[in-house]
This record gives structure tokens, sequence and C-alpha cells, in this order.
């Protein structure tokens, strides 16, 4: 199981890492989307991979599954599902307000205006 | 005086929610909720560090959970001192923005309130992750108010700023799980005792996990290479907006200092001191680019806006010697440098709005309304930013070079921060030389209307410059103040007792 998860875990970052140097918002927002799972399985895994363990620590009980990275995680997801959204919306309104969707504001092809704008 | 700690996060987050739900509509009202608010958190934080000078770290339990299972605030002279600079700060920019600036777009109140917030959040916060949470407000927050107003030019920027701390805050949660997954904790204090008893097998993953949230907060303080957003965003943020975000980059040189002389300072045995061999020349790049910056610039904000990267690279060269003399100095440049950039981008913003077509390009151009004043605003501004006698930028400057004396890298410090000083002199002096000077050989007068005397953007504007007026004046007692700030950061035995009691304190000494 420790090999399926770190091997997705890599897999996520990999692909989230390749689309968000993309040059144009949409693969951009994909990529942080992906980046945002993998960020999260991996938070998840921080806390040692356990199956059908409680999660509360009682007399008796030895093995146990730790909680907080579960706590942790959850935070994590509200977080990043907040910033999809607002980067989404925040893309959208700059394809309507400047005409195209590369994440410079100019279309692809067109030679960067390095000289006039920094 | 305990409970009060909490006030400087509760303040602006019961004030934000007033304003937008029950005030919205009338903007007087929402300025005198949000300014009133901002008056009473200089008076709360003022208080707090008045208190924290006479007393050891404190401590806040949040629902009085004991640590190291809670969530923790502590108060002690370092976030007690970051928290009432950043409400001085707020009440420049929520006096200048109220004249005008807030009607641009919605929520401007809000949004601010929200902001203070969270800054005043992570400064005050003693857990990682918690820290992460103020982070993500904080970074909310600036998202609607760097937009705020909208414009092509904002929103292209703004989307790579968006882009850039989201990527941040997904790297700043891959550094908090390898910390965790070594440690077993998250608070601060206690991360201070466990990373000396950890396994030589995981030390590995320990540093390797530092040293990406180290990347993060680096992000944030704009060092090189990850420097890049920070010209972009300010320099089209709205004026009262980058002035706020003058406090923005110190939230990241205050969490390295906080986190890499607490966590892995002198305890943490082989990993004592982490940050320094990365940090100290990435700050020395940062000041060379960032004033190389300041020479090249063809617009005014972007000018202002490198000058920003260059005294952040001032200021973490400082802060990397980790020695209590170095860090002195780097506290008394932070304060004289949010000042001076904020007062430059308030003082800009009044110039901007006086030249009309020509905005903030670096033309020669007519005339303008009351230039002769601004001239004179604008140049105490550019004497503290580049660290001339006798404003408090030269005493900083000073200081952090006689600190630099006993290292190793002192031939480099000294030769680069006196280098980039030039510099930053020779683009200012060009900027204001074609913005005031040259402007009298041209025909002609700009008029723009409504441009006459407005008060409350002034007094903002000379308020942030007065600072840089006390900080000179009082600069002894000051400077006592921050020896004495800058001791008890390195008595980390205080703050660990403060959060944990004697018995883990015992325990350090093992």
């Amino acid at each position: 199981m420790e090999f399926l998860v770190a091997s997705s875990i890599g897999l996520l970052t990999a692909c989230g890492t390749y689309l968000l140097l993309r040059g144009r918002t949409f693969p951009v927002v994909i990529g942080l989307a992906l980046l945002s799972y993998a960020v999260n399985v991996f938070l998840f895994a921080m806390g040692r991979l356990t199956i059908n363990m409680p999660p509360i620590l009682r007399e008796g009980v030895t093995e146990y599954t730790d909680p907080l990275p579960q706590a942790l995680v959850l935070t994590a997801i509200v977080i990043s599902f907040g910033m999809t959204a607002l980067i989404v919306v925040l893309s959208i309104r700059t394809f309507l307000e400047i005409g195209n969707d590369h994440v410079d504001g100019r279309p692809i092809g067109e030679p960067s205006e390095a000289g006039d704008k920094n | 005086m305990g409970d009060w700690i909490v006030v400087p996060i509760v303040l602006p987050a019961v004030m934000a929610a007033l304003i937008v739900l029950a005030v919205r509509h009338d903007i007087i009202l929402q300025r005198v909720f949000s300014i009133t608010a901002t008056l009473a958190l200089v008076a709360v934080t003022f208080s707090l560090v008045i208190f924290a000078n006479g007393h050891d770290p404190e401590m806040y339990g949040l629902s009085d959970w004991p640590a190291p299972f809670g969530i923790v605030l502590v108060l002690d002279r370092l976030s007690a001192m970051m928290v009432f600079l950043t409400s001085l700060l707020g009440l420049g920019v929520v006096l200048f923005a109220s004249s005008e600036w807030d009607q641009r777009g919605k929520h401007f109140h809000a949004l601010f309130q929200f902001q203070l917030m969270g800054v005043n959040g992570a400064f005050l916060t003693g857990d990682i992750f918690n820290l992460f949470v103020f982070f993500e407000v904080l970074l909310i927050a600036s998202y609607g108010l760097m937009l705020h107003g909208a414009g092509a030019d904002r929103l292209k920027a703004g989307m790579q700023y968006v882009v850039i701390n989201l990527t941040g805050s997904a790297l700043f949660l891959v550094g908090v799980g390898m910390i965790y997954s070594v440690t077993g904790t998250l608070n601060m204090a206690d991360l201070a005792i466990q990373v000396a008893n950890v396994a030589s097998g995981d030390a590995a993953l320990l540093r390797a996990g530092a040293l990406i949230l180290l990347l993060v907060f680096c992000v944030k303080a704009a060092l090189v290479p990850i420097h890049f957003w920070l010209p972009g965003t300010y320099a089209n943020a709205p004026a009262p907006v980058a002035a706020l975000f003058a406090i923005m980059t110190k939230v990241g040189a205050y969490s390295v200092l906080r986190i890499y002389s607490l966590a892995f300072g002198d305890m943490a045995g082989d990993m004592a001191w982490l940050a320094q061999p990365y940090l100290l020349p990435a700050a020395l790049i940062t000041l060379v680019l960032g004033m190389t910056g300041v020479l090249a610039a063809k617009r005014l904000n972007t000018l202002i806006a490198f000058s920003v990267v260059g005294s952040m690279g001032t200021l973490l060269t400082s802060i990397a010697l980790f020695t209590p003399e170095s860090i002195a100095a780097g506290l008394y440049y932070l304060l004289h440098s949010t000042f001076s950039a904020a007062a430059l981008f308030l003082i800009a913003d009044l110039v901007v709005s006086r030249r009309g077509q020509y905005g903030d390009s670096l033309n020669t151009a007519p005339t303008f309304h009351q230039s002769g004043f601004l001239a004179v605003l604008f140049f105490i501004g550019a004497i503290g930013m580049a660290g001339m006698p006798p404003l408090s930028g030269f005493i900083g400057k000073l200081l952090i070079l006689d600190a630099a004396r006993d290292s190793g890298a002192m031939v480099w410090i000294w030769a680069i921060i006196l280098v980039t000083s030039l510099m930053c002199i020779i683009g200012f002096g060009r900027a204001g030389s074609v913005l005031f000077w040259k402007s009298s050989s041209v025909e002609g007068e700009i008029t723009v209307e409504g441009a006459k005397w407005p008060v409350l953007p002034i007094i903002a504007a000379c308020g942030m410059l007065g600072g840089l007026v006390v900080l000179t004046a009082f600069g002894g007692p000051v400077t006592d103040y921050l020896h004495s700030v800058a001791s008890q950061i390195f008595d980390t035995s205080g703050y660990i007792d403060a959060v944990l009691g004697d018995a883990a304190v015992a325990q350090l000494g093992q």
C-alpha cells in the first residue's frame, strides 16, 4: 500500500507541476488542483498508513491511527477548495477583461513587451 | 493581561463581519467603524508592547486546551512589536484609503480588517499549522485587496500573485507534513525540544521539511530567486494596498526569524542554525537585484517595488547572521523599511493622481498641482529608503554594517550594502529629478479635477514619514528596546517555559 500511495502522490505532483508551468490559465488551474490533491494525500500519510484502527486513545488500545493529520487535512481541503473556486472565477474575469487566457495577458506567439513594462 | 493577547485577532475579525453584514451600504459608517477599530487596535497593541517589555513571554491557550495539544498564542517582545507596527501601518493605510480609494471597489474595509486579522494572527501564533491558517487568512484578504478596483493590468498581475501564493501554500503543507511525520508535533516550543531528540535516520527528512518551509517564507519575503511576483504585484496594486503589503514581506522575515532561531537555533544539535548558509547569499543577491531594478525601472511604482525587494535583501542579510546584535539591527531596519516603503507608495499615488495621462511613467511632463510640496515628501521618503543621513535608514544600515563586522562574510556584506545604497540613491535621484525638477522646463501645467488638498491622504503620508522621524529622533531608546527583543529571542528556554512549563525546560537541558 505504501508503494501505491507514494507513487500516486508522485504522479499527481509531477502532473500538477507540469500543468502549472503551462502558459494558459486553464492548465494552470487544473495543475493547482492536482497539486492540492497530492498535498492532501501526502498530509494524510504523514501520520503513518494504518488500516482499521481506532483514531482515539483509550485504556487498552495500543494500536491506533493518528487523528491529527486527518483534522489538518480537513482544514487543507476546505482552504484549497475555496482557493480553486477563487482562481477559476479570477481566470474567467481576466479572460473577459483582457481578451485572452495567457498568464502574461498576451496571446501565445506574440513577442513579449519586456522593453516597456516590467 | 493574558487574555488581551487574543484581542488583536478577534477585534478585526468581529469588525470585518460587522462591516460586511451591518453597514455595507453606507460608506461613511464603514469608514467610521474601520478607523475606530484600527485606532482601538493601536491602543491595545501599544499596551501589549508595554506589557511584554516588563514580563517574560506570556501564553494564551485558545479554548484553554493545554499546549502542545491545543493551539497557543504567544506574546513576547518580538510579536508585540510586530503587531504594534502592523496596527500603526494599518492606521495610515485606512486613513489614506478613506478619502477616495475605498469607493473604487466593494468591501475595502471588510477585506482590510480581515487582512489585519491574518497578519496579527501570524505574528502571535505559536503553532506552525496555525501559522499556515493565518497565512491563508491574510492571503485571501490580500487577493481581494490586490484586485480592488480591478482593471486589466491589475487582474493580470493579480492572477500571477494568486497562482504563486497557492503554490507556496501547497509547499507549506508539504513542509509541515514532513516536520510532523518526524517530530510528532507542530507546536513551535515543543518542536524546539523534539528537534534535538530526532533519531539520526529521520534527520534528513526533518532537514528537508525545514528547508521547504524556509522556501515558503522566502516566497513571502520576496527573496531571490522567488521574488518575481513582488514588483508586478506591488506596482499594480492600489496604492493603499501596496502600502499595507509593506508588512506582508515582513511576515515572511518574521517567520524565518521565529522558527529558525527557536526550533532550529542553538539547541537543535546537528541542525543548529539550519537556515544560515542558504539565507545569507540569497539575501545579498536579492539586495543587488532589487537595487539594479531601481536603476532600471521605467515606472515610479515599479521603482518603489524594486526598492522594497532591495530592502528585504538588506533586512534578511542582517537576520541571516543570527547574532543578537545583527537581529537587533535587522529589527530596526525592519521598522524603518516598513514605514519608508508605505510612505513612498502613498506619496507616489498622490503624484500619479495629479499627473493625469502621464500616470506613473518616468517621463518628463509638465508641472502639476502641489508639485513642490509633494517633491519635499518624496525627497524625505527617498532619503529614508536609500539610507542617507539624517533619517533612520542611515542608522539602520550603520547598525547592520556594525553587526556584520565579526562575520566571515564581512567583506561581501559591507561592499554590497554600500554599493547598492549608491545605486538606490542614483535611482531615486533620477526619478525625483524627472518627476519634479525637469518638469519646470516644459510649458504648461497638468490640471486634474478634484486634486486639491486631500486632507486624509496627506496626513497618512506624513504620518508614515513621521514614523521615520520618530525612529531617528528616538534612535537610542528604540535600539535599547530592540536589544532586549533580540536577547529574548535568543533566550529560547524562556519561550518554552511560557508555553510548556518548567518540566519541559528541564527536559531541554538533558
